[in-house]
């Protein structure tokens, strides 16, 4: 903890950062089902959103609950909900229903030991491929993981504001140890972090195209109420919104997803290195583990192994031309998390040819600690 | 027939003019019908339409909404009553009708409709009722009579049915109605009433699916479905004086429930004054 | 051509100098392109009004019996026939 203002610094639970990143960001509607461990996200929203006059719901079930956040924020409000592994499977129908009626929103996984009901209380990283592919179809996403209780505050307000920017369903993997550990944080002062808004329509209402193809993919968005009479589908449509089955207009509407965020990707990318400069070995890890990747990196170091941390902060879209440049020095990488395997796969699609990939990876409910790292920098060097 | 019939092409005005006619439905399909009682309910309320969201599921009833001039919302099957839901509470001041079918409300939809009728949250539900799964084929639904067949019930359906209108009534609803596409007046002023009403309203809407439905059960074509809901319908008044064994066979139409319960989005809004009251009196 | 087709002659038929509408609109408008042959108007008509033609859709055989009841129009699930006087 450097340089913090402890007359400032409130010690935050990192599911009540996540409630404090909402609120900073704007949020005006939340629907959410209770699921252990980001049911505080639902109880700390439940007290704060009625005494600012925004809206909370807690709805039947996850299924609906995603449904009323794509509801309100067609109606015009920032949403989000959040859940947990087996809620956010739920969610995937829901989730492809935001790709492509493409509706901002904020999607909290808390991830826990899965699958099925697992381990409500331990820790998981094993929804980092569910984040990319879980709905059907064919769609692009954006994912971010924060690693800190100051970082799931981040990288809530910057899940909202990727959300409003590329018009789209954005989730924010956090896990059972960033959710319910405790750390000092100074919530930032209004305007010191930027607040994105969608962009509405300038043209009259006779001309407006809910999904029309402007230069960088995104359309303006009107909101219901607002005269602007536009339908909203979930079957494959034109720029009207209608129901359409001409091949030209698909493939335009599909090629549209993919564009808007592969096209732009520079401007969701984020990732944290610590020591890579002449590293020859990296540990490429996200979320909770990052804390143990960097501690193990201090360690190794000491030790005077060249080796340095790489944290994908972005996720989805995965970071291939900047990992790849990163990595064109290093011999050995180790990807380390805590499922059987899942983000190293994307590593390896990207790493160099001279460069070797190892994996990593806890499945047992516990954490990483940086001992484990450690022992492994030793293994590989 | 009244004189207070509005104009005969009213339905035109409320038409999106971007959509293709005529439209996707069978010929003779109801849902057609019940698409004109509802524009002239809406007509004769008075509403601007930039104010009315209309939120459908997935089935032939749910194709509804894209051809009318409103703020429309085709969603997920069975969700529609979750996403209106949302739709509602962040802009309580809109009228939002949701329609839906027998399959996409009580089937996979059915926790959502119970909870939308618990809250009794201010949204008009109009369930087209047509005793099938029609978009998918002809499979049964939790309303397809007892015995009927149906492609997944081939020699004939085994399960019970829900009564949509004891259903709704039970969870709570505070309008609860049932009309036909014969009766298209009297389900005008049903739908026209339950818009009006500042609560969960629920209208049924028996209709025909005579391509499916029909076919499998030797029902007849659209003019023979239709008819049967003419002989067979009986109004809650007229039912009320008669001795139930002239009732057998018959079901009962009108207003069959209605209650004054407070409104989901209203006792939200009452606490967000409550504490704000608070506030400012600290 | 008259011989084995009498539908055809019903719509070519002219309405005569008795009839209530001579000289001014047909009671009915029908939209041929929105309807949809599905015989509802044609059947519930309580005066017998329409007929069908050779693909269905109704003809105003009988416009003088016309009483602007509005079944029709109420009834018509593609909206495809309204009333020149309603």
């Amino acid at each position: 903890m450097k340089n913090i203002n402890m007359e400032k610094a409130r010690l935050l639970q990192g599911n009540e950062a996540c409630v404090q990143g909402a609120l900073y960001a704007g949020i005006q509607f939340f629907a959410g089902y209770p699921i252990t461990p980001s049911t505080e996200i639902a109880e700390g929203l439940a007290r704060e959103l009625p005494r600012i006059g925004a809206k909370f719901i807690q709805m039947e079930d996850e299924i609906g609950s995603l449904a009323a956040v794509i509801g309100a924020s067609n109606a015009g409000c920032k949403a989000m909900t959040a859940t947990s592994g087996p809620g956010y499977s739920l969610m995937q129908e829901h989730i492809g229903y935001a790709y492509i009626t493409e509706t901002p929103c904020v999607i909290i996984d808390v991830q826990r030991g899965g699958p099925s009901t697992g381990l409500p209380t331990k820790v998981s990283q094993s929804d980092t491929m569910q984040a990319r592919w879980g709905t059907h179809g064919d769609y692009t996403a954006i994912a971010v993981a924060p690693s800190s209780v100051r970082e799931v505050f981040e990288e809530t307000v910057r899940a909202f504001n990727l959300a409003e920017r590329f018009r789209t369903p954005v989730t924010v993997l956090t896990d059972e140890v960033l959710g319910h550990m405790r750390e000092m944080m100074v919530i930032p002062e209004k305007g010191e972090l930027e607040i994105v808004n969608r962009k509405k329509p300038d043209v009259p209402t006779d001309w407006y195209k809910h999904f029309d193809l402007t230069a960088d993919f995104v359309s303006p968005m009107a909101a219901f109420g607002e005269g602007y009479r536009y339908n909203v589908s979930g079957l494959t449509h034109d720029q009207e919104g209608f129901p359409t089955a001409v091949p030209s207009e698909i493939k335009e509407k599909l090629d549209k997803l993919r564009n808007k965020i592969e096209r732009f990707s520079d401007e969701i990318f984020k990732m944290r290195t610590e020591m890579m400069d002449d590293a020859r070995i990296a540990v490429i890890s996200y979320g909770s583990v990052a804390r143990a990747s960097y501690q193990a990196v201090k360690i190794a170091r000491e030790k005077r192994i060249k080796v340095g941390a790489i944290q994908p902060l972005t996720i989805w879209p995965f970071p291939d031309a900047q990992l790849r440049q990163m990595l064109s020095g290093v011999k050995r990488v180790i990807v380390a998390e805590l499922n059987m395997g899942q983000m190293v796969h994307e590593v390896r699609r990207v790493a160099p040819k001279g460069t070797e990939v190892f994996f990593m990876g806890r499945y047992d409910g516990e954490v990483m600690t940086p001992q484990q790292i450690v022992s492994k920098i030793g293994e590989v060097k | 027939m009244t004189t207070e019939v509005q104009h005969s092409d009213i339905t035109h005005h409320y038409l999106r003019a971007k959509k293709k006619f005529p439209n996707v439905w069978c010929a003779g399909c109801g849902n057609g019908i019940v698409m004109g009682a509802l524009i002239r309910a809406i007509d004769k309320l008075g509403l601007d339409k930039d104010n009315v969201a209309i939120v459908s599921g997935i089935g032939c009833s749910s194709r509804m909404p894209v051809y009318m001039d409103f703020n429309t919302l085709h969603t997920a099957h069975g969700r529609a009553l979750a996403f209106a839901t949302g739709v509602k509470m962040a802009k309580p001041s809109m009228k939002v009708i949701v329609i839906t079918g027998d399959g996409d409300a009580l089937a996979i939809g059915g926790n959502h409709f119970i909870h939308a009728c618990r809250r009794n949250i201010d949204i008009t539900t109009i369930l087209v009722n047509n005793r099938i799964y029609g978009m998918t084929g002809g499979q049964f639904s939790p309303t397809t009579t007892g015995g009927a067949i149906a492609t997944t019930a081939p020699y004939g359906n085994y399960e019970k049915q829900f009564d949509v209108v004891n259903l709704a009534t039970a969870a709570g609803a505070s309008y609860v109605a049932r009309g036909t596409v014969y009766h298209v007046q009297q389900l005008e002023k049903l739908i026209e009433g339950g818009i009006t009403k500042k609560g969960f309203a629920l209208i049924e809407a028996v209709s025909n699916c005579h391509t499916y439905y029909g076919r499998l059960n030797r029902e007849g074509d659209a003019v023979a479905m239709i008819s049967w809901m003419k002989e067979h319908a009986m109004p809650i008044q007229a039912a009320a004086k008669l001795p139930p064994e002239k009732m057998v066979g018959k079901f009962v139409t009108g207003l069959i429930h209605e209650t004054n319960a407070t409104e989901f989005c209203e006792e939200y809004d009452r606490l967000v004054e409550r504490l704000a009251a608070k506030e400012a009196g600290k | 051509m008259t011989e084995t087709n009498p539908k055809l002659d019903v719509s070519e038929k002219e309405p005569s100098a008795n009839d209530k509408y001579a000289g001014k609109l047909p009671p009915l408008n029908i939209f041929l392109h929105w309807c949809k042959g599905c015989n509802i108007c044609i059947a519930f008509c309580p005066n017998k009004v329409l007929e069908p033609d050779r693909d269905g859709k109704p003809i105003l055989a009988h416009p003088e019996k016309c009483t602007q009841c509005a079944i029709c129009w109420l009834h018509c699930p593609d909206f495809a026939i309204t009333s020149n006087y309603k």
